[in-house]
């Protein structure tokens, strides 16, 4: 990206506390319909409320943040300016190494944690929402940050995984690791399916029929009440067992429980540090499989076909082959993901898998920066500890959810950790080409 | 046959409010290739000023339905525009010239934004008001079922179609209308032919937020109700139907609109009511595997 160096004027203080009203003159529009006014129920028919004191604050918030933010952006600015100025293109080689430090160090962390926290269950929990995020963020990542194609139902796939997870446990007696090969194999049918037919389909019009095959999954499922159970859902799934030892305070007659067998005395933590350490085994499997695939000759074609189809095509690739495989690969790491997340849970229903989670997963990765692993990593743990932050103030934890993004994304349009060079250079200083697509 | 009749008034007075919202879409796609995801979002804030506005006439004792319409819409349009350009600046703006997928991260960050925003100074629950406009025509009175458009339903279909034929009119005769064809043409070349690129795309937001604020007031009347929450199922039909009929073309959009309509109408008549979305993104996949650019979209030609 070449910069484009804009002189920077020094606004007078007129200047900014016009910009400044200015602002406030648009909250206040923005405001008066939905902080000045609302509606409430006085004996079953609606009256209007005014509250004209907190539009008035949310106006003088506007009109002090703007200042404020005005303020330290220019200063920031000038201060970016002087620091491009002095420094040389010392750039990508070094940031790359940091990340890769910093991705052994967040390994390391990973392993820690459950030992530094061994009694916090509270930390554990979160920690495995993270990990599992991770997990689908990097089998998406597959789909929308190689292959470039643009996945908005993706949370179809951890759906399949998840309830083949449950009906083969409930109904067929299988167990966790017998189940998890099999739902990992549905899921990649289930993304060759979807892909098949959309092969010809370019862009947005990929993205709304994924939206939409998202949307079909949930909706059967919800009403397939013979089949999922319906809104109701599946209960008691079976938890996952360490080697054929479960996690029970009892041991049972002819053998053995966890704590038992480790002379252990029992704690309901065991389960819940092994269902952490086996999600942290199955994400860096995923990291592994996927870091590999990227090398072999079908990743290079993903990355190939994202930067341009039409080249793809006159080099005699067969882009029907990379595509599916790409969102058969996705999709059964998001089934793996899925069987995880049926287990630890013990109860699946439609609810957890709605578009939004399909808009959180891609927001994972296009925040942390498509195709980047460890953007993933940074992005998912940003996105799941917001909330759990807000959870303070729990009814504005969305409303920053959504800014967050919002900001994020305007902050670093390519990402927090913006990775989007082909795996293979020419040279060793030779400048990668970067598609625009 | 009454019923079939029947069910095609609804699907008509359906589809023309997925036409009003798909048209936002579509416009925006058109100029700036994204999918304003927020969209859905804006046409449920401009459902949520309707209730306020009308609230607020009833409470004032107004009784003249014309002059309360008039002056919902004045109001609606006016504020859901006001959204609509303060959207597309804060979260669409900056990211112009990024990757493809930064501004549709952005609006999806939007919408959750809106919709919190909504529930949290509005509230969660569910908000009636009373009918606004009663009655309507028999229009075939069969033996054991009797056809009735509403007036509702009425003004609905009217609104559209006059809407419809105002906006073809303003793309291709007005001055407004030809700088935001070239825009969608050719962005660069149209600013330095003197075209205020930055703002025909504000005004195409707020055009798109407008439309959007009139199927806003429409819901309110045709149902009455609202919650927060009727942003996102309206917008993904609104953007199913821009897709279906080619998106960045106007009238596919409308036709869309229509089709989706009515296939919802049939379906959940005839056949099942639950799977009517499944029925709606069925025929969406169909269509798009004959004709990947939709019903009337312009296949897009890619030069080497």
């Amino acid at each position: 990206m070449s910069a484009v160096v804009f002189a920077h004027h020094g606004l007078t203080p007129a200047e900014r506390l016009r910009d400044a009203g200015w602002i406030a003159f648009v909250a206040l529009i923005l405001g008066v319909p939905l902080i000045g006014l609302t509606t409430v129920d006085v004996g079953g028919r609606l009256a209007v409320d005014t509250r004209f004191g907190l539009l008035a604050m949310a106006v003088i918030a506007a009109f002090g943040g703007r200042l404020l933010m005005r303020w330290s952006l220019d200063h920031l600015g000038a201060r970016k300016l002087a620091r491009q100025r002095a420094a040389t293109d010392s750039g990508a080689g070094r940031a790359q190494q940091v990340v890769n430090v910093l991705g052994w160090l967040a390994l390391g962390a990973s392993v820690a944690l459950p030992l530094a926290f061994s009694d916090n269950r509270y930390v554990v929990d979160t920690a495995t929402t993270v990990l599992i995020y991770v997990m689908l963020g990097w089998g998406l990542n597959v789909v929308v940050g190689l292959a470039g194609l643009l996945d908005l139902g993706y949370v179809a796939f951890y759906a399949v995984g998840a309830y083949s997870y449950a009906l083969l446990s409930t109904q067929y007696g299988w167990g966790f690791w017998e189940a998890l090969p099999v739902s990992g194999a549905l899921a990649a049918a289930f993304g060759i399916l979807l892909g098949y037919p959309i092969l010809r389909l370019r862009g947005d019009y990929l993205a709304i029929v994924t939206l939409g095959f998202g949307e079909i999954i949930r909706v059967i499922l919800v009403n397939w009440t013979e089949f999922s159970g319906g809104p109701n859902g599946i209960s008691s799934i079976p938890r996952p067992s360490f080697f054929g030892l479960e996690f029970t305070r009892n041991a049972p007659e002819d053998g053995h429980s966890f704590a038992s067998f480790f002379g252990l005395e029992f704690s309901a933590m065991h389960r819940l540090i092994f269902l952490y350490y086996l999600i942290l085994v199955l994400a860096l499997l995923t990291h592994v499989f996927v870091s590999r695939l990227r090398k072999l000759p079908v990743g290079r074609a993903w990355e190939a076909l994202r930067e341009d189809e039409i080249a793809c095509k006159a080099m005699g690739m067969n882009t029907t082959n990379i595509k599916l495989s790409a969102f058969a690969i996705g999709a059964m790491l998001g089934g793996f993901a899925g069987v995880f997340f049926a287990a630890r849970q013990g109860f699946i229903s439609p609810e957890s898998f709605t578009f939004s989670e399909s808009a959180i997963i891609l927001a994972i990765v296009v925040l942390g920066g498509m195709g980047s692993q460890m953007g993933v990593v940074l992005a998912a743990t940003l996105l799941v500890l917001i909330p759990e932050f807000g959870r303070n103030f729990a009814e504005y934890r969305m409303l920053l959810f959504g800014m967050a993004m919002v900001l994020i994304m305007v902050w670093r349009p390519g990402g927090l950790l913006a990775h989007r060079e082909p795996t293979l250079r020419l040279s060793a200083d030779g400048k990668a080409a970067k598609g625009g697509a | 046959m009454a019923y079939a009749l029947q069910q095609l008034i609804n699907g008509l007075t359906l589809g023309a409010m997925y036409g009003l919202i798909a048209i936002g879409y579509t416009m925006v796609y058109g100029i700036i290739g994204m999918i304003n995801f927020a969209h859905g979002d804006i046409f449920m804030v401009s459902a949520f000023i309707a209730i306020t506005a009308f609230t607020l006439l009833a409470a004032a004792d107004v009784t003249s339905i014309p002059l309360a319409l008039t002056f919902v819409l004045i109001v609606a349009i006016f504020f859901t525009s006001a959204y609509g350009w303060a959207v597309e600046r804060t979260a669409y703006r900056p990211l112009r010239g990024s990757t493809r997928l930064a501004p549709l991260i952005s609006a999806i960050g939007m919408s959750i934004f809106l919709q919190n925003a909504v529930q949290l100074t509005q509230g969660a629950r569910v908000k009636p008001i009373p009918p606004v406009i009663e009655g309507g025509v028999v229009l075939w009175d069969a033996p054991g079922f009797t056809v009735q458009i509403g007036w509702s339903q009425l003004l609905i279909i009217v609104t559209t179609v006059v809407l419809m034929i105002a906006f073809t009119w303003m793309i291709t005769q007005t001055p407004f209308g030809r700088q935001q064809r070239a825009c969608e043409q050719d962005r660069t070349m149209a600013s330095l032919l003197g075209v205020n690129v930055d703002r025909t795309i504000s005004f195409t937001f707020m055009l798109g937020a407008a439309l959007a604020a009139v199927a806003g007031v429409m819901v309110t009347v045709y149902y009455g109700v609202v919650d927060f929450f009727i942003g996102f199922l309206a917008g993904i039909k609104a953007f199913t139907a821009a897709v279906l009929g080619g998106i960045g073309s106007l009238p596919g959009a409308m036709l869309g609109g229509l089709l989706i309509g009515l296939i919802e109408a049939f379906w959940a008549a005839y056949l099942w009511a639950e799977y009517k979305d499944v029925a709606t993104f069925g025929i969406l996949c169909l269509v798009l595997m004959l004709r990947p650019s939709g019903l009337l979209g312009r296949p897009e030609v890619e030069k080497v």
